[in-house]
């Protein structure tokens, strides 16, 4: 055990907590992480790195951890590459490790470390481009097995999710003392405050390095009462366990609420907030950095102040016996907490050479050697953690030095200097400017992220302003607060508490340690962790040609793990600046993309899933269809029957039996989802003129009109019928899934180019209820209604209508056929439609009435060469094309397509036409899709757009789009099957039912 | 996500109330056009990296068509104005010119 005594902020020795870790049982207390209690128990390895499976250990203590991440829960509770230090220990937790097979212990993909000369740098690169039969066959199955963090779950999460909205004046983001401080002087402003952290507690730093005086106080007190303060303002929300993951665009935020992570807790589990602030304050603080020396990947190398952190916070030291290997003075408060903690320090290695100042007195006045120009020339241990080092003298100037003795330590803890936290304020295009003296990129106060009116709207402050000493800290919070309240007309002053803390010397920046002999090419000096990117990668891509920052790092991989190199990228871009002989500012940045840390799925999607997920829309007659077993299938947003099944019927007999119906007695179709737009106004006639390809202001008001809709590049867009009501009035029927884009089509002409024209739309496809009653017993059927409507072909011919009564409900019948069959459609009140369609069907029960779905009004339309926009066509289509010039207006002045029809791709020979295809084997179906052949087989000419068995031809029937196919009929064309196979089919018309349309004009 | 004032029913709303629809004041030849004009027309777009006039339509609200000054890169918008006009009004250009001379 490693747990101390005493101290320990965060934890409650009285309340014990158990928990398993690959499946044995460990004690920690509340309070503590699942990182933290896994240290107090000893155990270092916790996890296998990515490529070489390289045994690892915890370095951190926040959400930078590349390291211990591992699976948590099991079942639907599973989740993968969480990380150790983010996890609250709570009872019964259980964890497993990842990346590992047989066991952490045993790993054999260790193997991989001892070809790792097999995967150098750009590995990847190289592989996947020759030879590709071997990536197929070799390479990624291999790759695939091996590689991968953690497991995918395969349950549902059994958990909630929730999206929230909030606004706000100022959000702040980070709780340590900049945040607070910004917070205070937001909220005592007035302003609406968000103050969100991203851990369970405020105070950041100040919680661990105590060494300042605040306002005459103890850091911890100052932070207390600060606390409190906000806690007492109505206008200032706090939020713990809420990391501001993403500033984008005009000052959307999006952050990432972690509840009840334990799964026992009431409530959604995780919240993604959408929140709109006019301000935002950067208070995000820094990140340690570790530093690049052989063997740096040992369990128990760990950042220094993260091992402050474990005494400090959770009661907890590491080691025993500790280095602290540092470039400044910061290394030094680490030693002083374990040596407050009672705990060994074998040496502070220090890169300095004459390293001076208060915090370095104190620690040799603790009797602790300070070793200066001296840094770790080699780690020496294994899966069981660090034994010892070897030091390294920066005296020799060399990267191949002398290794001196070794010092016997089981912990190292390394301070190479912080890198502030600039996610949020480069997110959405905030710039940074490298400051060499503090070897650090700094948010560049000139070049902010941008609101909409193009001022900058996100001030970083404290830590992630790059400032290090707490008095600059508080200064620089103090301004961000004034800044951001002066954007939105509030004001506070920016004078800030305060500070009596020691004075610090300046740090020495130092990229890599020197090692012995051939491990000077930096093979195991480790930059990322978690990808296993080493100093020799990153000196191999810049070797060979990788210069860019954003190549080496695709090459290499560097900093493209889960945590995005938090820990990495500057170390990384300092290696790449030296291997090129650049400075840091020519070598750049990467691009800092949100999210900050990696977020649950779950919390994207929300509440969005199951029948949320996507809005359905039903007809009024819908209950009925399903009472009748109807299989639905969606069009558009809607879901119309597709069949109805009787008994254990299979499809195809089922579809004959309605297309029987139809052709024979009479059957019912649900036309309601049918588009239904109304054009009113003086000019609608001129309007219709260009929206339709046909001549529309000629309608005789009681007249149908079937009409083509194309766009400006001549390709046909929708179709359907136009029913003059009145002088003035047009009711337009689109296709069922075309409603909504058709009458926002017309908005556009009418709103955009046309606002001259006296012309109004409304869309009401779901007032009406419209019903095809079809076939040969369609009038006997009606006539059977009480109602003075006069149903004969003389009073209302083919495309006609009249409104009406029929049994008192109120109707308009048009006289129009999608199926060929003497057919009327009738429309009525969406809320009569239950009642219409049930007199229908206990009216005609003697005449064989009964309903149809969509594929058996498929067939029959296709048995009548009838298009579907969508089916024969494909947006590359013209009128012409589909065989329908008639439709298309010669007299017209312009329409809407028009002069794309003249442009030469769309009047050349060789465009495909629509014609008929007749399978000379009668019951050979072809597939959708299916190509035809050239006659000399070498290219495709056309292929299949709709192709059934028609079963009242007793043939298969096709409908296909061929190159210059209306000159071919009679011809016999090959058409592909599949690799192996093909059939033969004759050219011929698309009608392949009733030519003359007798059945429909009766 | 922008933050988009509609001109013509008077809400800020987020961008996903609003549908973008591309490049504004595009001049839609007649039919006696070349077919070079009409190419024009159909296919050639500005794609600045700075100030774009466009247009934008009020979907999920009032489902009317304005027009917006806005900046491709900053995104800062310079202004809103209707449908119908065929240039942008005189203080929007001005504001454009304010901002983008430094
Ligand atoms: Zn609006």
């Amino acid at each position: 055990m490693t747990r101390l005594a005493e101290g320990g902020a965060l934890i409650d020795r009285t309340k014990p907590v158990s928990f398993k870790f690959d499946g044995k049982t460990y004690q920690g207390f509340a309070g503590d992480t699942l990182a933290s209690a896994m240290l107090a128990n000893g155990v270092k390895l916790v996890g296998r790195s990515y490529k070489y499976h390289r045994p690892r250990g915890v370095v951190t203590s926040g959400p930078e951890e590349p390291n211990a991440l591992v699976n948590l829960g099991s079942g639907p509770t599973h989740e993968p590459n969480v990380r150790m230090t983010q996890v609250p220990l709570f009872e019964g937790l259980e964890a497993t490790s990842q990346n590992r097979f047989p066991s952490l212990n045993a790993d054999i993909g260790v193997l991989n470390a001892l070809a790792s000369k097999l995967y150098p740098a750009g590995f990847y690169y190289k592989t996947f481009i020759h030879p590709r039969v071997a990536w197929k066959h070799l390479f990624e199955p291999v790759i695939r097995n091996i590689a991968g963090l953690g497991r995918a779950p395969s349950e549902a999460d059994p958990d909630t999710y929730e999206h929230q909205y909030a606004f706000c004046d100022v959000l702040i983001a980070g709780g340590g003392a900049a945040g607070l401080l910004a917070a205070r002087k937001a909220g005592e402003a007035g302003a609406r405050v968000m103050l969100v952290e991203q851990t369970e507690r405020l105070g950041g730093r100040m919680l661990v390095d105590d060494d300042a005086e605040i306002d005459g106080k103890s850091a911890v007190a100052w932070v207390a009462e600060q606390v409190i303060a906000l806690e007492a303002m109505d206008n200032v929300t706090i939020r713990l366990n809420t990391c501001a993951s993403a500033a984008y665009d005009h000052g959307y935020t999006m952050l990432y609420e972690r509840r009840t992570d334990d799964r026992k807790g009431t409530g959604p589990r995780h919240r993604l907030w959408r929140v709109r602030t006019k301000q935002i304050i950067a208070a995000t603080g820094m990140i340690e950095r570790p530093i690049a020396f052989y063997g740096n990947d040992v369990p128990g190398v760990m950042l220094a102040s993260a091992v402050r952190d474990y005494v400090k916070l959770w009661g907890v030291a590491p080691g025993r016996n500790t280095v602290v290997y540092t470039v400044g003075d910061d290394g030094y408060r680490t030693a002083l907490s374990l040596h407050a903690a009672g705990h060994k320090l074998s040496a502070v290695l220090d890169v300095r050479e004459d390293p001076v100042g208060m915090l370095v007195e104190q620690v040799r006045g603790a009797g602790i050697k300070v070793m200066p120009a001296t840094g770790i020339g080699k780690v020496i241990g294994g899966k069981a953690g660090v034994t010892a080092i070897k030091t390294v003298s920066f005296a020799t100037g060399k990267d191949d030095a002398p290794l001196d003795d070794s010092i016997p330590c089981d912990c190292v803890a390394m301070a190479g200097g912080w890198s502030p936290v600039v996610h949020l304020y480069s997110h959405s295009g905030g710039k940074v400017l490298w400051d060499a003296k503090l070897a650090m990129y700094r948010p560049d106060a000139n070049f902010r992220p941008t609101d909409g009116s193009g001022e900058g709207f996100v001030h970083a402050a404290g830590g992630a302003n790059g400032e290090l000493q707490t008095q600059a800290v508080l200064k620089s919070a103090a301004e961000a607060a004034s800044g951001a309240l002066s954007s939105i007309g509030m004001t506070t002053d920016t004078s800030a508490p305060t500070v009596a803390a020691v004075a610090e010397q300046p740090m020495q920046p130092t990229w890599f340690t020197p090692t012995q002999g051939k491990a000077s090419y930096g093979g195991k000096h480790f930059l990322d962790y978690q990808n296993d990117v080493t100093v020799a990668d990153i000196r191999l891509a810049a070797r060979e040609g990788y210069e860019s920052v954003e190549h080496a790092k695709r090459y290499t991989t560097l900093g493209m793990a889960t945590d995005q190199g938090k820990l990495s990228n500057i170390n990384g871009h300092a290696i790449l600046a030296d291997a090129l002989g650049k400075a840091m500012p020519e070598v750049g940045t990467t691009t800092f993309r949100p999210p900050y840390t990696p977020i649950s799925m779950g919390s994207i999607a929300g509440r969005e899933k199951g029948i949320l997920f996507k809005p359905v829309r039903e007809t009024v007659m819908h209950n009925w269809h399903a009472a009748q077993n109807a299989e639905f299938e969606p069009v558009g947003d809607w879901r119309r029957p597709y069949r109805y099944q009787q008994g254990n019927e299979a499809r195809e007999p089922s579809i004959h039996r309605e297309i029987a119906r139809v052709r024979e007695a009479v059957g019912l179709l649900d036309a309601s989802t049918l588009g239904k737009i109304i054009v009113k106004g003086p000019d609608a006639g001129k309007f219709l003129n260009m929206m339709y390809t046909n001549m529309m202001s000629t309608l005789k008001p009681g007249k149908c009109r079937y009409g083509l809709m194309c766009n400006d590049n001549g390709f046909l867009m929708d179709d359907g019928v136009v029913a003059r009501l009145d002088e003035d009035t047009f009711l337009c029927h689109t296709t069922s899934g075309g409603s909504d884009r058709v009458h926002a089509w017309m908005e556009e002409w009418l709103q955009t180019e046309w606002f001259d024209l006296k012309v109004y739309t409304a869309n009401v496809t779901e007032q009406w209820a419209q019903f095809a009653v079809a076939g040969p017993n369609a009038r006997k059927l009606l006539e059977r209604f009480e109602g003075d409507t006069d149903l004969s072909g003389d009073a209302l011919p083919f495309m006609g209508f009249t409104d009406g009564v029929l049994d008192g409900l109120p109707v308009r019948i048009f006289r129009i056929s999608f199926s060929g069959e003497l057919s009327f459609e009738i429309a009525t009140p969406t809320s009569y439609g239950p009642a219409l369609w049930e007199a229908l069907m206990s009216k005609g029960e003697d005449l064989g009435v009964g309903p149809y779905g969509t594929e058996a009004l498929h067939v029959l339309r296709a048995e009548k060469g009838f298009i579907v926009v969508g089916d024969e066509t494909d947006g590359t289509v013209t009128p012409h094309d589909v065989g329908m010039s008639w439709a298309v207006s010669k007299k017209k002045e312009d329409f809407i397509g028009k002069r794309a029809m003249m442009r030469s791709d769309l009047t050349r020979e060789g465009r495909k036409q629509l014609v008929g295809l007749l399978t000379t084997n009668p019951r050979r179906v072809l597939p959708d899709g299916a190509h035809a052949m050239s006659a000399d087989g070498t290219r495709a000419i056309g292929h299949v757009t709709s192709t059934y068995y028609s079963p009242t031809l007793k043939r298969s029937i096709a409908m296909a789009l061929i190159e210059d196919g209306q000159s071919m009929m009679g011809q016999t064309l090959t058409i592909g099957i599949d690799a192996n196979s093909a059939a033969k089919a004759v050219v011929s018309s698309p009608v392949f039912y009733d030519e003359e349309g007798a059945r429909q004009n009766v | 996500m922008l933050l988009i004032h509609c001109p013509c029913c008077g809400v800020e709303a987020e961008e996903t109330e609003f549908a973008a629809g591309g490049e504004a004041h595009i001049h839609r030849p007649g039919p006696d056009c070349s077919d070079a004009e009409w190419a024009t027309y159909l296919f050639d777009r500005k794609n600045p990296r700075g100030v774009h006039l466009e247009r934008w339509r009020h979907a999920f609200g009032c489902g009317k068509w304005f027009h917006m000054a806005r900046h491709t890169y900053t995104l800062e918008v310079y202004g809103v104005y209707q449908a119908d006009e065929l240039t942008p009004p005189q203080a929007i250009l001005d504001r454009i010119a304010e901002r983008t001379s430094a």
